[in-house]
């Protein structure tokens, strides 16, 4: 079929790569004026990586870029905004320390000279009467005081504006993310309108439903590939589901033997400082417990806490067995970059290597090689630096680090990050032997696939837990609404 | 659902009310703090305050602000400028002697000076290197330089300078005067300016500046060459009250103008800073260094052990009432 309305971006053979990590295996994407595209798929499907390309915030490392027709040569986000393509990210782009208006400004170059701050105002203001009916915002309010929903609303509203430079496509990275369901529907139907205008809009979200309803055109990515793409109508929600590619599904049945809850010993019973409720994190011997919700809403600081308590009386935290962490972000607080392999993954068992006074060399090298044949690291040699190794190694060298020592309960804070998917799998199964061998698991991470891992799952929200689901009760929509309403 | 949404809006807009009345106590503070130093003058020696009063103890408060308005354009930039203090030393040399022998060299000079400031923002930002090194190691660069040029105190200020400083308006002090000149044109022209909203953006996010499209090399090195304008501001205004010059003359500045700011309630990170906080928190400072000590008759060896505490103290109550949770 030949559709009528031009295509206003191409994107051809798009391909990234971060370091040994393949975001974007060649991505071909269009978009046609007055559409709006629907974009759909896991986390780390690499949605986000192709945004930031389109937006010129990533320079791809192969492929074209082509708006309305034309080649574009040093793609820049200033480009970009010349020709009017708006983004609105995940990470909020608004400048706290600035009032509203101000930070409308800042997308509008042509705002300047005399009395810029009130036409600054009127415009953001405006627009946020127009989309958000009744927000409650002020053109003069500081950003760093408005809650998130309010600062997303500003961010979506500023989006939106046009000066000098046209509109043409709006990018929403889960924009309703942060908002309630009226502000949502509010948002939507906008949207709605101002695609029927003529204005583009790619629009992306974890919620299938509004997906399916508010889009024309849906295109699935899996795997830094777009693997399906279509007229919304042609898709359902399970189809949506199969083509996503749910590679959970298989796997689930592996972890069917799990104990009964509450038979084996109690390892860790922890309430978050700012616990408002009754509810309580627990965990037992062999279990693997998953700690889920947006990224920095406490998580960490709960692994933290329980770490600390393991040496120290702590109010509020009590943990009955030895504790090893595997840190996340692994250049900040994991490795040391200037010791070899086996100094690195010896340094939490120096009690078990020690010879007299100093540490024996031999057992060292011991302990290393076993657990370099046990989980694969990949090198010849283990006394060579760490930073030999790529990322994904470097990361089970951390992993060995807890395991080889006897610490009964390993805390992991997001111990995937940026790793490729084969050493994640291997990942899965380290642990799932290691909790059936009696080691309890603390596990933060942001990505669902892996809570599905887990026997229990508490989700966080602004410090608290909100959510205590079971494996069999898991799904993303749960954790994702429970991730975003109020606790009551 | 609307019934909802706006019983949710409730608690909202009482937060918010909450915290603009926090803001409003923080903004407070610096005056506050000034209005108590004055306040403790008046009770020890009223006769100071007075016209000529005033004109005596703020007089040295001017060459401050000026550092502490030039200090308070890095730390926007969530930077800081540990070379301040010999820079306006070294200022204040050529201003001693090339200003007055040769004032076309001299003022080259100076313009030069604010193009090296300039430099080293862009140097900070090209090559990701932290301000405090990098400035520290300037502040080596501008002391030896004033060192060579002035070797020991001397050099004399040219004329018009000194009747400039020497001004003795009707009825307000000068010094009073000046600060209010000075912190009017900061505010304006960092707080206003739609220019001044970018250079504020780039310490507070400076991804989302340059998402938009703005030049983070530019917004660096503008922010650094306003410090050296400054700098050089304050150097002449020193030796238009001193006379005369010294390589050391400026080294105290360093910190005071650091303090200054913090003091009136900027932050280091974050792009918060107040223009005229910054020049009350200046002039409380040059007040608490020096008069209010020697009326309150502590002997000079204790002055700046006292002043520290004075400044530790005033800190100290601004964290008191800062909003929790709300430094994000």
């Amino acid at each position: 079929m030949i559709v009528a309305s031009p295509t206003i971006v191409e994107l051809d053979g798009v391909e990234k790569h971060f370091g040994a990590v393949r975001a974007l295996g060649g991505v071909d994407l269009r978009v046609q004026r007055g559409e709006c595209l629907g974009l759909v798929g896991h986390n780390g499907a690499g949605k986000s990586t192709l945004m930031h390309i389109l937006a010129g915030t990533a320079v791809p490392d192969r492929g074209r870029i082509v708006l309305s027709g034309e080649e574009q040569n040093g793609y820049s986000p200033d480009q970009a905004k010349q020709f009017g393509i708006r983004c609105v990210f995940q990470e909020l782009s608004l400048c706290p320390n600035l009032t509203v208006a101000e930070n409308a400004r800042i997308l509008h170059p042509a705002l300047s000279g005399f009395n810029w701050r009130r036409a600054a105002g009127a415009l953001i203001v405006g627009k946020l009467d127009e989309i958000f009916p009744g927000h409650g915002v002020g053109a003069s309010d500081l950003v760093q005081d408005l809650p998130i929903g309010r600062r997303q609303m500003v961010e979506v509203a500023r989006a939106f504006t046009a000066t000098d430079q046209p509109v043409r496509l709006v990018i929403l990275d889960e924009p309703t993310s942060s908002l309630d369901a009226h502000t949502a529907a509010q948002l939507l139907a906008f949207m709605r309108r101002t695609v029927a205008a003529g204005v583009s809009c790619i629009f992306i979200s974890h919620l299938l439903g509004e997906v399916l309803e508010n889009c024309d055109r849906i295109v699935v990515m899996r795997d830094g590939k777009s693997v399906a793409a279509d007229a919304a109508q042609a898709f359902d929600r399970d189809k949506l589901v199969t083509a996503m590619g749910d590679e959970t599904q298989q796997r689930e049945a592996s972890g069917g033997n799990h104990l009964a809850r509450g038979r084996s010993p109690l390892r860790v019973r922890a309430r978050s400082m700012r616990q408002i409720g009754v509810a309580e994190l627990v965990a037992h011997e062999g279990e693997v417990i998953g700690l889920a919700g947006l990224a920095g809403h406490g998580q960490t600081d709960l692994l933290l806490a329980v770490f600390s308590a393991a040496t120290r009386a702590r109010a509020g935290v009590e943990v009955t067995a030895t504790v090893a962490l595997v840190a996340g972000d692994r250049q900040a607080d994991g490795i040391f970059p200037l010791w070899s392999i086996s100094e690195n993954i010896g340094v939490c068992s120096l009690g078990k290597l020690r010879q007299g006074l100093l540490i024996s060399q031999r057992r060292e090298a011991a302990l290393a090689n076993f657990w370099r044949d046990k989980i694969g690291i990949r090198t010849p040699d283990i006394r060579n630096n760490i930073l030999s190794l790529s990322g994904g190694n470097q990361q089970k060298a951390l992993f060995a680090r807890a395991l080889g020592s006897d610490a009964r309960i390993v805390l992991m804070d997001d111990p995937t990050r940026g790793v490729d998917v084969g050493t994640k799998l291997e990942v899965y199964d380290l642990i799932r032997e290691e909790a059936q061998a009696g080691r309890t698991f603390l596990w933060y991470t942001t990505e669902t696939d892996e809570l599905k891992q887990c026997d229990h799952v508490y989700v966080f929200r602004n410090g608290t837990i909100v959510a205590d689901l079971t494996r069999d009760e898991l799904t993303e929509q749960k954790v994702i609404q429970s991730s975003f309403t109020e606790a009551s | 659902m609307t019934a909802a949404s706006t019983a949710a809006a409730q608690p909202a807009a009482r937060t918010m009310g909450k915290l603009k009345a926090q803001r409003l106590l923080r903004a407070l503070l610096p005056a506050l703090s000034l209005a108590l130093v004055l306040m403790a003058i008046a009770t020890l020696n009223p006769r100071a305050i007075s016209y000529f009063g005033f004109t005596l103890m703020l007089n040295l408060a001017i060459p401050i602000a000026l550092a502490t308005i030039a200090q308070m354009f890095v730390i926007a930039g969530n930077d800081l400028d540990l070379s301040i203090g010999p820079f306006v030393g070294f200022v204040g040399c050529v201003t001693a002697t090339w200003l007055r022998d040769t004032p076309l060299v001299g003022i080259l000079m100076l313009l030069g000076c604010i193009g090296v400031y300039a430099a080293v923002g862009a140097l900070i930002y090209l090559r990701n290197l932290p301000s405090i090194v990098v400035t520290l190691g300037m502040s080596f660069v501008w002391q030896g330089l004033a060192i060579l040029l002035l070797p020991k105190p001397g050099g004399r200020a040219p004329d018009w300078l000194l009747t400039t400083m020497g001004v003795k308006p009707p009825l307000v002090p000068f010094p009073i005067l000046a600060a209010l000149l000075i912190a009017a044109v900061a505010y304006f022209g960092l707080m206003r300016t739609s220019y001044g909203a970018i250079l504020r953006g780039s310490g507070g996010n400076s991804v989302a500046i340059g998402r938009a499209g703005w030049s983070l090399l530019k917004a660096k090195m503008a922010l650094f060459a306003l410090t050296g304008l400054f700098g050089v501001l304050s150097g002449l205004a020193l030796i238009g009250i001193t006379t005369s010059a010294d390589a050391n003359i400026g080294n105290g500045y360093t910190l005071l103008s650091i303090a200054g700011v913090i003091l009136g309630g900027g932050e280091f990170v974050g792009g918060r800073v107040s223009p005229v906080g910054a020049v009350i928190g200046a002039l409380t400072l040059a007040l608490a260094a020096s008069p209010l000590l020697t009326f309150m008759q502590i002997p000079p060896d204790w002055q700046v052990a006292a002043n520290g505490a004075i400044l530790i103290v005033v800190l100290a109550a601004r964290v008191l009432i800062s909003p929790k949770g709300a430094e994000r």
